[in-house]
């Protein structure tokens, strides 16, 4: 049992550390199996959590609220004015048929005229108030979502590479627009249902207090059982609504994951299986969405039942009282008008507190992505690095992806002085990648330091740090809009010739220009307009365009035709003098014109120094590579 | 107000708050996706009644909730009735047991009254969350099955708008919206025809007031549409730029420019703030006229009915009744800004629904399907194959001088190996993609073991010819679901075996649950090598009888290369295979190399032979140490259109 021998083999695998047990929550709809295991799936958890999610969610409220403190009291008072003059209506028409008419039998029109007026004028107050409220709200509430999305945005871009590994770009997606969606819906019917439905209940309650304490004592009575109720639906809607967060996320994701893999479904028909996941996923947030809307019908139901209940007993009790003459007939009468403008409003309450929830789920999930700490994150006082030689030192170093998982780069020293270029062979999963990551700090070593001219890189402000150092990646990943435009994300300020230089330098320039729009042609999504290889230009031109001191290119070549690489390799030479360079690649010619070679294995370093002395030492691992390499050009 | 009808251009072309950043992604200014200046002009009407497909599915509950809701409003409409009466009636007359009568009857029809919306709500909820996932449901089977093409100019994020947002919105439209439009329209109707009873001019006078509503209504309907397009429209943009900013953040990470991506992105949210502002704007107009002209209305009764009262042609009761119905009638009315603004935008989003759904897919089983021979042998031939990329560009895209594929020859013997060489961008993927029909040819025509592809059953095809693409996509699954990615029967062992084949059981018997283990979404968490390869497990595991392997070693290094390349060999014995190659090595596993130059295929025959009689080929295939002193070929490729 305690020997974990065969730690290797999937079924010793099988039973993982236990700090990472894959909780059932997230993976147990029947026939889920084909998900795989993962360490992430445990979801922001329900139970006890629950209150630390609703408190850290009105934190973030409060925080976009504050700000705006003016108008949203300016907008409260524009709904008391309006809720004042709406209500003036009934009142001016009670006087019209109460003093209006009697007055035009009498043969004098004009009270009833300037009640008449009155009551238009009114009316048209109110409309106008109106209208400045829903505009004055509305873009309050744009405001609030606007100020969201670029939080949301921004902190997404601040927060490490590995939070973007576990999180999954669905989910991230997800709360950026579907959870956005739900904010906005409480944002444009809630607060004008809100304010609305509550200025004219209060305002009910106490006219009845005034005309009569003890009846509208018995009335209030009834708000007891309503807030029971209103107690009821919020935490049974509360977890249909987080279901429906969770499950739309899971839709969001098979949907995009489907559409950007869309080659690979059509050619491997996986249509099917395909629609059967999304039928899954759509169902639960179908049944999650039932859910709510059901638990919101029987609360509707229940406060009308209430409400009624409530006019009924007063009715009754108010008739008793008449009866016995405790109580006028003209008070009761007024009261029952009354009463039930006094339930009126709750309809539309509920309905906003059904938003409410709705979108309160949604702001558990947004503000849990921003209280997510950046874990490489940038220093509070960063070192500054005015414009750096390029000197790169690994000391100490180690790294894993997560802790509970063997470490991929066991401890190790490197140091590349300014200007060198080094290249890094090795197998595949040697763990060159990580390390070139470790150098662009995509992540921290878990042990040790990477300093660049003699600076942690954890001191440095992430502007130095990327314009010090650029890395071509091994996915040459393109943003929709023109080839230009790719290229110029390299530096944004760089001219239209510059551009043009940087294609040129790596061979691009020929065919960008064969292109019928040339540098303006649209790579469509993910550079779907270009080839394999003309992407590797692209994405290599750009970094090329940053010029910065220490380049990293993870097999920037791979997918290029001989003479192509060789351009780009000719284009290096001289690009590379004054720079330090850390090159990736399994084709060996590209290595060579380096000044020195790592050979890595296992995460270490095997074998290091300049290429013609490793190609020399017999027996050695390079000089080996190098012979397969030699017949493989055969 | 400040604007014509022409802002319904489209979305964001002349937008002064763009950033200026030379660097900016204008994801919109790639014009795909149809935008909402056609839409806007068509009428909300039409586009409603799109949705009558679906709206069919609901029509039973739909009826019986509009039913419910009305008999819901007539029992609260008779509340106050019974009050009145029980005022009127046993309080007046403080008959206690009366009393007790009356205010069971208003029990009863308060019960009624809350019971039916009850109802009403319960019976909605189940048909309306079935009918937007049913939506759902037809609109991802119908995205997956559009032609490659679609999805390359699709923006995923304008996708996802229109399969959550839209279709959340007209989920909406069927609970709620539809059932009050009707609901309340009769309720407004039925108030009228009790105002015409008491007195024809009163009605007369509210009919009258509805006319001016009605026209400004129609007015801003036509305004408020294009705007509602334009903020969906808007909305899809952002998605698309924080999916991008999100899928790309290695490539923004490693440049530094998270900051000038939010820039677009603020710029892009700004946009939208102000299109929903706009909206805002509209709608409160709207709603305010139509607050304000039926009070009008209510006063200029007021004023005629006391008029009629004082010269003795109306009586105070008649004039009362004709306000307290007014009063019942108001909330009905001032509800119909909200219904207005909400009916419109379920156009937008029923329009922009079908935008998708009408997009022809192109690709699709033949009418009457041949069969293909049993067992499949494998001859693969070409024939005259012409292609040209759609759309693919600016004006000259006429001028017939962009064809990727000019007439391509080449017969695939059964069971043998091909490579495929040529320079970078010369059209060998755009080959092979038509080998499975992700394309079809624009010209010439494609046949395994004489039959065109055309004419055989996507799923036949597609069994008999699996591809491993150049860039391995791998989804967010098992590593066994994801190699049984074509052959979902696929047994353990085979599973087992493809990946020995691709020389992946070692890493994947050392991830933390083996075969169980969810790579993560785009195998980003494997390494380069590590992805190429399960996408390698994955095509061979299928046994297809026509193996496409698009530069399958690319990310492999010397040593694992060769092993790989061996474990081919075997594998690809007996099964027709074309390969894509850039390098000597891939090339050595195959029996015979095809040369495309020029959308052409210049030349067939083995390495060395090609060698020896081709100069093109040695240019792309000579080792460097052969290269010396020839400098001059290495012109970088990609260029062959202007080449020629
Ligand atoms: N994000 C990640 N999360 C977890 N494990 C990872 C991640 N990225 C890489 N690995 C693992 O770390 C090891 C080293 O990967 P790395 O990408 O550094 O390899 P490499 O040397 O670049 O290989 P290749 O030549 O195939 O690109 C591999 O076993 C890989 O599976
Ligand atoms: N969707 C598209 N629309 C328009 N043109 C395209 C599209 N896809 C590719 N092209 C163009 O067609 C040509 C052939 O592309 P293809 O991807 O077939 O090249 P390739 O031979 O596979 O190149 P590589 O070796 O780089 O992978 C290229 O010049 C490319 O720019
Ligand atoms: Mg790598
Ligand atoms: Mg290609």
């Amino acid at each position: 049992m305690s020997d974990p021998a065969d730690a290797g083999t999937p079924d010793a695998g099988r039973s993982p550390a236990p700090t990472t047990t894959p909780s059932p929550t997230d993976t147990s709809t029947p026939g889920d199996d084909w998900r795989g295991v993962a360490a992430e799936d445990v979801e922001d958890p329900e139970g006890q959590a629950s209150l630390r999610l609703e408190r850290r969610s009105r934190r973030l409220l409060g925080e976009l609220i504050r700000p705006r403190r003016g108008p949203v009291a300016l907008a409260l008072l524009l709904t008391v004015l309006q809720n004042a003059s709406y209500l003036a209506g009934p009142l001016l028409v009670a006087g019209a048929i109460d003093v209006g008419l009697p007055a035009a039998l009498d043969g004098r029109p004009e009270p009833l005229l300037w009640f008449v007026l009155g009551y238009a004028g009114a009316a048209i107050v109110s409309a106008v108030l109106q209208f400045a409220f829903i505009t004055l709200s509305g873009r309050l509430g744009q405001d609030v979502l606007l100020e969201l999305r670029q939080r949301l945005f921004r902190h997404a871009q601040r927060l490490s590479v590995s939070f973007h590994e576990g999180y999954t770009s669905g989910r991230l997606i997800s709360r950026m627009t579907s959870d956005m969606e739900s904010l906005d819906r409480l944002l444009a019917e809630g607060l004008d249902g809100l304010f609305t439905s509550l200025l004219s209940m209060i305002g009910i309650a106490a006219l009845l207090l005034w005309m009569d304490a003890p009846l509208a004592l018995i009335m209030l009575a009834a708000l007891v059982p309503l807030v029971l109720v209103a107690g009821w639906f919020r935490s049974r809607s509360r977890s249909a609504y987080r279901r429906t967060r969770s499950s739309m996320a899971n839709v969001i994701t098979h949907l995009v994951e489907t559409m950007n893999g869309v080659r690979a479904v059509q050619a491997y028909r996986r249509e099917h299986r395909n629609d059967e996941i999304m039928g899954e996923a759509s169902g639960e947030f179908r049944r999650a969405n039932k859910r709510a809307l059901d638990v919101l019908a029987v609360f509707v139901g229940a406060t009308r039942s209430l409400g009624n209940l409530n006019l009924v007993v007063v009715l009754a009790v108010g008739g008793w009282w008449v009866a016995d003459g405790r109580l006028e007939l003209g008070v009761l009468t007024a009261f029952l008008l009354y009463l039930r403008r006094f339930y009126e409003p709750l309809d539309r309450l509920a309905m906003v507190l059904d938003s409410y929830t709705g979108a309160a789920a949604a702001l558990e999930k947004i503000s849990g992505v921003l209280a997510e700490a950046p874990h490489v994150a940038e220093p509070s006082e960063p070192v500054r690095l005015v414009s750096s030689r390029g000197d790169v030192r690994f000391e100490g170093v180690e790294f894993g992806y997560g802790e509970d998982r063997p470490p991929v780069l066991p401890r190790f020293d490197l140091e590349v002085p300014a200007g060198q270029t080094v290249a890094l062979v090795g197998a595949t999963g040697a763990g060159k990648s990580t390390l070139a990551k470790l150098l662009a700090r995509f992540y921290d070593p878990s042990a040790g330091r990477v300093t660049l001219d003699g600076v942690d890189l954890r001191d440095l402000a992430d502007e130095d740090l990327r314009t010090a150092v650029s890395m071509v990646t091994q996915e040459s990943f393109l943003f929709s809009g023109s080839i230009a435009d790719n290229i110029r994300l390299g530096r944004p300020e760089a001219t239209d010739e510059e551009v043009v230089a940087a294609a040129r330098a790596v061979g691009a320039h020929p065919f960008v220009t064969s292109l019928p729009d040339g540098y303006r042609t649209e790579v469509h999504k993910r550079g779907g307009r270009l080839s394999a290889g003309q992407r590797q230009l692209i994405a290599f031109a750009r970094a090329f365009l940053a010029a910065p001191a220490v380049l990293v290119l993870d097999e920037a070549t791979s997918s290029l035709d001989l003479p192509a690489e060789q351009a780009v390799q000719r284009a290096l030479e001289t690009v590379l003098r004054g720079r330090t360079a850390v090159i990736i690649a399994h084709r060996l010619s590209t290595v060579l014109i380096a000044d020195r070679v790592l050979v890595m294995d296992g995460g270490r370093i095997v074998e290091d120094g300049p290429p013609a002395e490793l190609i020399g030492s017999a027996g050695g691992r390079f000089h080996a590579l190098h012979e397969a390499w030699r017949d493989s050009l055969v | 107000m400040d604007t014509d009808t022409d802002t319904a251009a489209p979305a964001n072309t002349a937008d002064p708050t763009r950033p200026d950043l030379p660097g900016g992604h204008p994801s919109e200014l790639s014009s795909p996706p149809p935008r909402g200046e056609t839409a806007a002009r068509r009428s909300a009407t039409r586009a409603l009644l799109r949705l009558s497909p679906y709206a069919g599915t609901v029509r039973t509950p739909l009826v019986t909730a509009t039913l419910l809701a009305l008999l819901a409003v007539l029992a609260g409409l008779a509340m106050p009735l019974a009050i009145g009466a029980a005022i009127d009636g046993p309080v007046a007359e403080r008959d206690l047991a009366g009393l007790g009568w009356m205010a069971g009857l208003v029990l009863l029809l308060g019960l009624v009254e809350s019971g039916l919306h009850l109802a009403r709500r319960r019976i909605m909820s189940g048909p309306t969350t079935a009918v937007e996932a049913r939506m759902r449901q037809d609109l991802f089977h119908h995205l997956q099955r559009l032609p490659v093409a679609f999805h390359d100019r699709w923006p995923s994020g304008q996708l996802l708008s229109r399969a959550v947002n839209d279709l959340s919105t007209i989920r909406r439209f069927f609970a709620f919206t539809s059932v009050f439009l009707v609901v309340n329209t009769i309720t407004i109707l039925v108030g009228l025809a009790i105002l015409f009873s008491i007195s024809p001019v009163l009605a007369l006078i509210m009919v009258v007031i509805g006319i001016p509503t009605a026209l400004i209504t129609l007015r801003v309907e036509f305004r408020y549409n294009s705007e509602s397009r334009l903020a969906q429209d808007q909305q899809g943009d952002l998605a698309t730029t924080f999916e991008e900013s999100v899928l790309g953040v290695r490539v923004l990470k490693s440049l530094g420019r998270g900051r000038h991506l939010a820039r677009h992105f603020a710029a892009q949210a700004r946009q939208l703030r102000g299109t929903e502002l706009r909206k805002i704007h509209l709608l409160g107009w709207v709603w305010m006229w139509i607050m304000v002209l039926p009070e009008i209305g209510v006063a200029a009764m007021i004023a005629y009915g006391g008029y009629g009262v004082a010269t003795g042609t109306m009586t105070v009761g008649s004039l009362v009744a004709a306000i307290t119905i007014l009063a019942y009638l108001r909330f009905p009315i001032d509800s119909m800004g909200w219904l207005f603004s909400e009916a419109n935008e379920t156009a937008t989003a029923s329009d922009r629904y079908w935008e998708v759904r009408d997009s022809l897919r192109e690709i699709e089983d033949p009418a009457e399907p041949a069969d293909l021979p049993r067992p499949v042998r494998g001859e693969l031939r070409f024939e005259d194959v012409r292609f040209r990329y759609s759309g693919s560009g600016g004006a000259e895209e006429r001028a017939g001088d962009d064809e990727v594929l000019r007439g391509v020859d080449l017969t695939l013997v059964p069971g043998e190996t091909m490579a495929l060489v040529g320079a970078t961008g010369c059209g060998k993927t755009t080959l092979t993609a038509l080998a499975s029909r992700l394309a079809d040819p624009t010209g010439g025509r494609i046949t395994l073991d004489g039959v065109d592809l055309r004419d055989l059953r996507l799923a036949d095809l597609r069994t008999a010819v699996t591809t491993a693409f150049e860039d391995p996509v791998l989804f967010s699954a098992s590593v066994r679901e994801n190699v049984r990615l074509g052959a979902p029967d696929a047994t353990e062992e085979e599973v087992v075996a493809a990946l020995r084949v691709a020389h992946a059981l070692d890493f994947v018997s050392a991830l933390p649950w083996g075969l169980d283990t969810r790579i993560g979404e785009q195998g980003l968490s494997l390494s380069g090598g590590q992805r190429q390869r399960l996408a390698l497990a994955r095509a061979v595991v299928a046994r297809p009888a026509v193996l496409v392997l698009d530069d399958p070693l690319s990310a492999l290094d010397v040593h694992t290369e060769a092993e790989v390349e061996a474990a081919l060999r075997r594998v690809l014995s007996g099964v027709t295979s074309l390969l894509v190659a850039h390098r000597p090595s891939t090339v050595r596993l195959a029996d015979r190399v095809a040369l495309l130059e020029g959308g052409r295929v210049t030349a067939v025959g083995t390495h060395h032979e090609l060698l020896a009689s081709e100069p093109g080929y040695r240019a792309l295939l000579a080792t460097p140490d052969d290269e010396d002193g020839r400098d001059g070929v290495a012109e970088p490729a990609g260029n062959e259109v202007s080449s020629r």
